[in-house]
């Protein structure tokens, strides 16, 4: 085993040493690899981090959402209906829900209005979103008016900003007091947006949206996992369309990259047939090209990625949030987490790293089974 | 240190069996003398390079068999070949064959790198041996920066780095001037000195009338002439 890894260490030193003479094609080899690397990665790291950020937020959403339906048209429940709800069994909490949208003429966006359920707003303030402050230039202490029903000025005091770690889906966000909320939207007591239903056992999720559809006919039980793979849909195709898009460009890449790797110049042939006759087998040489193309494209792979990482959690992904993000109206200011996904990240490895290494071995394997006597004619 | 090498009914055919098709060997039997000088002779295109590839185990005869001390190695597997190769034999190459942008050390330490011996204790030897031929100074030199003296006698430390047995040479001299010439048969005496048989090819007269020749072997149209 010490005598294989100090036999590696040989062809590794010969082999970044023969990789240094070629600089200019080797240099230019790396830095288109990286680019595909980087592009693929850029799209991989981001799609997953928006639908981990998704899937967070949704982790605290309730197990079901109840809908009321008119004429195929979401309606106000009543408050009758939260009673109903309440002798399922299996169901722990139920609870009405304030939200709906409001068009700004001013920033010419939607806003999400929202009661939360803890009466944490007081009357007359509300808390705003970070991507909406920012479009209003509204900060805490500010007073902020908007046209509600009838429309009548409705002032508010910014108490709050929410925090960017939630912008994804609370850039458009004013969450405001339950009276505050009835008076803007001119909705009556004892009337609700929908109705958020906790399971006791989130498994069990399905029986009781059935159970709902029969005590309240008519309506719409929406579960947590529902919107969750709708989430997951949404930035899934985002994702490839992105791709498809690029695909093109990348297949350039990768013909010129696979040119480069498979085809051995006349220098190359030589040399493999002096290292040959001096006393190299035929295993030293192929152990050798495995290595020139495994360093080139792991660099090209680290290299890649770590660039796509910055672009993506540092940079907010300025070149790819324009066709992957796209919320609503109002684009949210993004500070992504930082999330990577193993097997995403296995399977780009062996997508970039594997098939280029494989391709160099070919021609090298061609020029190594030759006879070393070529070198003496 | 000395190998005797024996080459029984030895044939090598090019392009065996289409158009074109060469016998550049053609029956060869022959025994080499461990610890001699010995040079083959003979016109260009009379089998002697390719008989020296053959003995070199470079190559595998068409025919026949070849004993490196009564040991048959014409039919070994490629790696076991291989291994024979770089542990019996050093070559110095007419084109010297040097590999351009390494160093004279990294050019004389590469036959070495597939036996991995311990770094330091080849780094020394290869120093050693780059001292003795006076190309201490030039070490680190690229090998394209070289005169064709540098060049050959940086190609016979590489062909001495596993210390071999056998030292072959193919037409040492064609790119030599006189002076250079006797230099490297003053190198080629010392080797005869510390015991290695050495083959050469050669039809430059300053080499095969040289007193450090034990035994001249001419060929023509792959065969030896008596």
């Amino acid at each position: 085993m010490r005598h294989w890894i100090a036999r590696q260490r040989y062809l590794i030193d010969y082999t970044v040493a023969a990789m240094a003479r070629r600089k200019a094609r080797n240099l230019g080899l790396l830095l288109v690899y990286a680019l595909v690397v980087f592009v693929l990665a850029s799209v991989l790291l981001y799609g997953h981090a928006l639908r981990r950020e998704a899937a967070l937020l949704l982790a605290e959403a309730p197990e079901v959402v109840v809908q009321r339906l008119l004429a195929g048209r979401h309606e106000l429940v009543d408050v009758n209906d939260l009673e109903r709800l309440r002798g399922i069994r299996g169901v722990r909490r139920v609870e009405g829900r304030l939200w709906g949208y409001h068009y700004d003429p001013i920033a010419s966006a939607n806003y999400t209005f929202m009661v939360p359920p803890e009466g944490t707003v007081a009357p007359g303030t509300i808390h705003v979103g970070a991507a909406l402050a920012r479009t209003r230039g509204a900060e805490v202490g500010d007073v902020l008016a908007f046209r509600g029903v009838d429309d009548r000025l409705f002032p508010f005091q910014v108490a709050a900003v929410l925090s960017p770690d939630s912008a994804i889906v609370s850039a458009d966000l004013v969450l405001l007091g339950e009276s505050d909320y009835r008076a803007f939207f001119g909705i009556a007591p004892g009337r609700f947006t929908d109705i958020a239903l906790t399971v006791a056992n989130p498994r069990e999720a399905r029986t009781v949206a059935e159970k709902v559809l029969r005590a309240l006919p008519g309506s719409r039980p929406i579960l947590r996992e529902e919107m969750r793979r709708t989430y997951a849909a949404l930035f899934d195709w985002r994702e490839g369309m992105v791709l498809v898009l690029l695909s093109g460009s990348m297949l350039a890449f990768a013909i010129l990259a696979w040119d480069k790797a498979a085809g051995l110049s006349a220098d190359e042939r030589r040399e493999i047939g002096i290292l040959k006759a001096i006393g190299w087998d035929t295993g030293d040489v192929l152990g050798m090209k495995l290595w020139e193309g495994a360093l080139l494209s792991l660099l090209a792979f680290l290299l890649g990625f770590a660039l796509a990482y910055a672009h993506v959690f540092l940079l907010g992904a300025a070149l790819l949030a324009p066709a992957m993000q796209g919320w609503a109206v109002l684009y949210p200011g993004f500070a992504l987490i930082p999330a990577i996904d193993g097997l995403q990240l296995a399977t780009l490895f062996f997508l970039t790293v594997v098939p280029y290494t494989s391709a160099t071995l070919v021609p090298a394997w061609r020029a190594a089974i030759t006879d070393p006597d070529q070198v003496m004619r | 240190m000395s190998v005797v090498v024996e080459l029984i009914g030895v044939r090598k055919a090019f392009h065996e069996g289409r158009p074109g098709e060469l016998w550049a060997v053609d029956g060869i039997d022959l025994a080499v003398a461990p610890g001699q000088v010995t040079v083959f002779t003979g016109p260009s295109g009379s089998g002697k390079t390719t008989l020296l590839t053959l003995i070199g185990c470079l190559a595998r005869p068409t025919e026949g068999r070849i004993r490196l001390d009564g040991e048959e190695v014409s039919g070994l597997p490629e790696r076991f070949v291989t291994d024979l190769r770089r542990r019996t034999f050093g070559f110095v190459f007419q084109q010297f064959n040097l590999i351009r942008g390494l160093s004279v050390l990294e050019n004389v330490m590469l036959p070495a790198y597939p036996l991995a011996p311990h770094y330091p204790a080849l780094r020394r030897r290869a120093e050693r041996l780059l001292a003795h031929f006076g190309l201490g100074p030039r070490r680190d030199a690229q090998v394209e920066w070289l005169s064709g003296g540098e060049a050959q006698r940086t190609a016979i430390a590489r062909a001495l780095i596993n210390d071999p047995p056998v030292v072959i040479a193919d037409e040492p001299t064609a790119n030599l001037d006189s002076q250079l010439s006797t230099a490297f048969l003053d190198i080629v005496a010392e080797l005869r000195d510390q015991g290695r048989t050495v083959l050469l090819t050669s039809h430059d007269p300053l080499v095969y009338e040289a007193p450090v020749v034990d035994r001249i072997v001419a060929v023509r149209d792959g065969r030896l002439v008596s």
